[in-house]
């Protein structure tokens, strides 16, 4: 997100739906022709490196400047099946355009921005850019529909597999559909990514809840190969009391209820309190704002220094008017008759020995005790794993982050490969989704690698 | 996907993108190369004698900010010895026998020696060759290049020698540095010349350094006029070929080349009738991985228009560049400007206020916004104001209706009828 190029920065109360609205504008023709001809065509250059799924950004760069909108659109979707989100959600200051070697020389180029200007043109004008492959006979099952599983199942029907992606959810796109904030990513963007694999041929069988709907072994039984794609699940708990009171929110859901309407006319004017300074508590206290919260804080246990939100976001959640409260720790959450949330009892912290991320280790200071007036709570501390689920397919995991061969993505039924957030932790990637599209699309390509193998055996016997 | 393929006077290549004789062709280390990268075909550097060269050969022109609107050189055909280019053609042929491998020569303009070096060069397999009768520097000095390419007799009789030994295409490279170019064309097509190709380098003086008011470039502070390229000479080069496309007597294949840097500017030399197009510029300037773009949006844009092949763009606008006497003098466009676009730079008013014809007013409306807006009885449609204008869609040229056409020879016609009656 580029803050100088967000122009409407007022929030209307009248009608929440526009603050909900894309707040970056497209870039306009003549902003992407003069930004596309500023890129140098680097050799080797250091931006497709930076990508994690390598797209070749001066390549596409160059169709749009030569007017091959339609070209440019199909080298990003090529490389990042999810590439119209990317180009919105991706923290590419930390990434590609980090990487621009127009960084030391001038202002790096808007790569997100491009990349956006390229895939509108595809979404407008319909265009669907791949072909099914010609089929192999075999079939993948996917868990998840979300960019990993829709990366996998993209690349596999490319490859002539008969996939079939399995979805809890009402629609596919996982976080970028349902989770990603609207005025970043507005959910028909995620909607056309899955529709273009739906159009290779790949069945989507949505309200169908693995380990509920269908069980783990039917699946695994039916397939020729499984790929779990699940991420992860709710925010845990906090552990302190009164946090089932009414007003006691889970950040992710309550993003969630902001990406499909009608919104939520609860929150004007209210003192909400969001837990956290990662990614999503600022989606979290953004989101508040643009509900018509009155009074949004963030309360943070650490200080400014160690929040794991990225510096553009912060300064996103400043220009709204969020506070934030740095060695804050919550202790209690203080309800009125009815349970409903009155207040949050907080405690000062200040910050001792480094930890084992090398943090420094926040302790209370005794005695600074003091509470907020609160309507709301929203809890964004991280997310839990579906432990249980995993446990059914009989995978190791360590803490529900499931084990696998980095190679192969293969788990430990060589058969069940896994792949995006339910991978996540132990020095795997991180949880963007950029990475969750790539180890989809690596998968994949493992997967086949894997039958094609087999065959050749088979056929060597 | 449509049909790239082209058969360029008898030569096939995969696509009708050709790299120029010029450095990028310069060993089969780097043609090799571009045939992995996508190029259809690549013209070698020209082959002949004697070997030697110059140090400091290039200069670039940059526009505001732009590097290399235009190229500019004043280096020599190759520079290696002739047996070593025709072990690499022999090579290079052996690897990608679907690509146009075409050997570009010069030698004196003597019959044996032309006899001599198509033979040697045709021993080792080529698809075509190409006479360079355009460089502009250097050779020119001793009777060969665009000394001999000036002259129709001469580009006639060598075509005509090369063609006397030649078992493959021969093309004539034409140079612009002549008044007329249709006059050489036609003197490679009495020669006998399979195609002809167009431009070679135009004459220039990149600059001057104000500091130690040298050339550029400069050899041991002296300078020598160089040939000039890249997208600057695009306009020159697209006349030249269309100009020879529309001659009635000049009927054989166009190759086109001169400041073709994207797939747009290669359609636009193929409708003007180019069967094939060769690039330097801009291959020197980004690399051999810019013709995957070229194919690319060229089969995007055929896709895009339901063209299958080839044929159905060559040459399709060659019947709508005529003579300026057969212009409708009564077809008229005027300027529109839409203000809800225009962003209020004033560069058309001041345009026309003080370089053309006085028709853009700057106004003011009830509510104190300012605008623009065009008299139109007095706009004479001369374009400038769109030109100068920064935003697309901010000014359109709108045909308006006035009276039936009448073209200046119709006109000349028409006054000339009653004096031969009388
Ligand atoms: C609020 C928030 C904001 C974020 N913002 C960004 C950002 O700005 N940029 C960025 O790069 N990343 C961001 N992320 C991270 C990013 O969204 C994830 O890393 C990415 O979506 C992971 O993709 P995935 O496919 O592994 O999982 P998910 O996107 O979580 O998809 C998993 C899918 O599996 C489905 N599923 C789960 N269990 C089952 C089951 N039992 N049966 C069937 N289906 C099931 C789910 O419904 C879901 O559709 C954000 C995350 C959150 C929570
Ligand atoms: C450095 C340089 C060397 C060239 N050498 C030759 C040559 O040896 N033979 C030839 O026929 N043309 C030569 N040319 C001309 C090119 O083949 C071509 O006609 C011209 O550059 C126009 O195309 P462009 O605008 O794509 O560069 C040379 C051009 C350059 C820039
Ligand atoms: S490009 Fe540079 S390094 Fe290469 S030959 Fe020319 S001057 Fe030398």
């Amino acid at each position: 997100m580029n803050l100088n190029r967000v122009k409407n920065k007022t929030i209307s109360l009248d009608n929440l739906r526009t603050n909900f609205q894309e707040i970056e504008p497209d870039l306009t023709p003549k902003e992407a022709i003069e930004e596309s001809n500023r890129c140098l065509y680097c050799y080797d250059a250091p931006c497709i490196k930076a990508c994690p799924t390598s797209i070749n950004i001066p390549s596409f760069i160059k169709k749009i400047a030569s007017g091959n909108l339609k070209g440019s659109a199909r080298v990003i979707m090529e490389s990042n099946p999810v590439g119209a989100s990317c180009a919105r959600v991706c923290p590419t200051e930390e990434l590609c355009e980090g990487a621009c070697v127009l960084n030391n020389a001038s202002l790096p180029i808007m790569i997100g921005n491009l990349q956006r200007h390229a895939t509108n043109w595809a979404i407008k004008n319909n265009e669907q850019l791949f072909q099914a492959g010609e089929a192999t006979g075999k079939s993948v099952a996917i868990i998840g529909g979300g960019p990993a599983g829709l990366s996998a199942a993209r690349e596999l029907a490319r490859l002539g597999y008969e996939v079939t992606i399995f979805e809890a959810k009402d629609k596919a796109g996982g976080l970028d559909t349902y989770g990603i904030v609207s005025f970043r990513l507005p959910q028909e963007i995620s909607l056309w990514e899955v529709e273009q694999v739906e159009k290779l041929g790949v069945k989507i069988q949505t309200n169908t809840k693995v380990g509920k709907d269908i069980k783990a072994e039917e699946i695994i039984s039916n397939y020729d190969a499984v790929v779990l794609a699940i991420g992860m699940s709710k925010v845990p708990m906090l552990g302190i009391e009164g946090e089932e009171a009414e007003g006691v929110l889970d950040a992710i859901e309550f993003v969630e209820g902001t990406k499909t309407p009608p919104l939520d006319q609860e929150f004007i004017g209210k003192k909400v309190v969001v837990i956290g300074a990662g990614n999503t508590a600022i989606d979290a206290a953004t989101c508040s704002v643009r509900l018509g919260a009155g009074d949004v804080k963030m309360i943070y246990r650490r200080t400014e220094k160690e929040m794991t939100a990225y510096e553009f976001e912060y300064e996103f959640a400043k220009q709204d008017g969020v506070e934030f409260r740095w060695l804050t720790q919550p202790k209690r959450i203080i309800q009125d008759e009815a349970g409903k949330v009155k207040a949050l009892e907080c405690i000062r912290m200040e910050l001792g020995e480094p930890d084992d991320s090398g943090r420094r280790r926040p302790t209370p200071i005794p005695g600074s005790e003091f509470t907020m007036e609160v309507d709301a709570v929203i809890k964004a501390i991280g997310q839990t794993r579906y432990v249980h689920l995993i446990e059914e397919f009989g995978l190791e995991h360590n803490k529900g982050i499931v084990k696998i061969d980095a190679a192969t993505h293969q788990t430990s039924n060589p058969k069940v490969y896994a792949a995006g957030d339910v991978i996540f932790g132990d020095g795997q990637g991180e949880a963007m989704v950029v990475t969750a599209a790539q180890q989809g699309k690596l998968t994949a390509h493992a997967i086949h690698k894997q039958f094609i193998t087999n065959e050749a055996t088979l056929e060597s016997v | 996907m449509a049909d790239l393929r082209v058969n360029f006077a008898g030569i096939q290549s995969p696509n009708p993108f050709w790299l120029a004789s010029a450095p990028p062709t310069n060993s089969g280390y780097q043609v090799q190369r571009a045939f992995e990268a996508g190029w259809g075909g690549a013209v070698w550097k020209t082959l002949g004698e004697p070997i030697l060269n110059v140090s400091s050969r290039f200069a670039g022109t940059h526009f505001n900010g732009q590097r290399v609107a235009g190229f500019n050189n004043i280096e020599l055909i190759t520079d290696r010895p002739l047996e070593e280019n025709l072990k690499e053609i022999y090579e290079t042929k052996k690897r990608f026998s679907n690509h146009a491998v075409i050997a570009s020569l010069m030698v004196e303009p003597k019959q044996e020696k032309w006899h001599e070096i198509v033979k040697r060069v045709q021993d080792v397999g080529v698809d075509g060759f190409e006479l360079n009768f355009g460089c502009p520097h250097g050779m020119a000095e001793r009777g060969m290049g665009s000394a001999s390419g000036q002259v129709p007799e001469l580009v006639e009789k060598q075509t005509y020698w090369a063609k006397e030994a030649a078992k493959v295409p021969v093309i004539v490279k034409l140079t612009p540095n002549i008044t007329d170019i249709t006059a050489t064309a036609y003197a490679a097509v009495q020669g006998g010349a399979d195609a002809i190709s167009m431009i070679n380098t135009i004459n220039s003086l990149a600059g001057v350094d104000l500091d130690s008011w040298n050339t550029i470039p400069h050899v041991a502070g002296k300078g020598a006029h160089g040939g000039y390229c890249g997208p600057a000479v695009k306009p020159i080069a697209l006349n030249m070929v269309a100009e020879c496309a529309r001659h009635p007597e000049i009927n054989v294949p166009i190759s086109g080349i001169g400041g073709i840097s994207t797939w747009k500017d290669a359609v636009e030399f193929m409708l003007m009738g180019a069967g094939s197009v060769q690039v330097c510029t801009a291959a020197m300037h980004h690399g051999f991985s810019i013709v995957e773009d070229m194919i690319d949006g060229l089969n995007n844009y055929l896709d895009s228009k339901g063209i299958a092949a080839l044929d159905g763009l060559i040459g399709q606008s060659v019947e709508k560049y005529s003579d300026w006497g057969n212009l409708d003098l009564n077809y008229k466009i005027v300027a529109r400007i839409n203000n809800d676009v225009c962003i209020n730079c004033n560069k058309c008013h001041i345009a026309c206020e003080d370089t053309s014809h006085q028709c853009i007013d700057m106004l003011t409306s009830e509510n104190g916004n300012a605008y623009l807006e065009v008299r139109e009885e007095d706009c004479v449609g001369c374009n400038l104001c769109s030109i100068v204008c920064p935003v697309d869609g901010a000014i359109d040229m709108v045909e308006i209706p006035n009276g039936e056409p009448m073209t200046w020879n119709e006109r000349q016609a028409a006054i000339k009828l009653p004096i031969c009656n009388s």
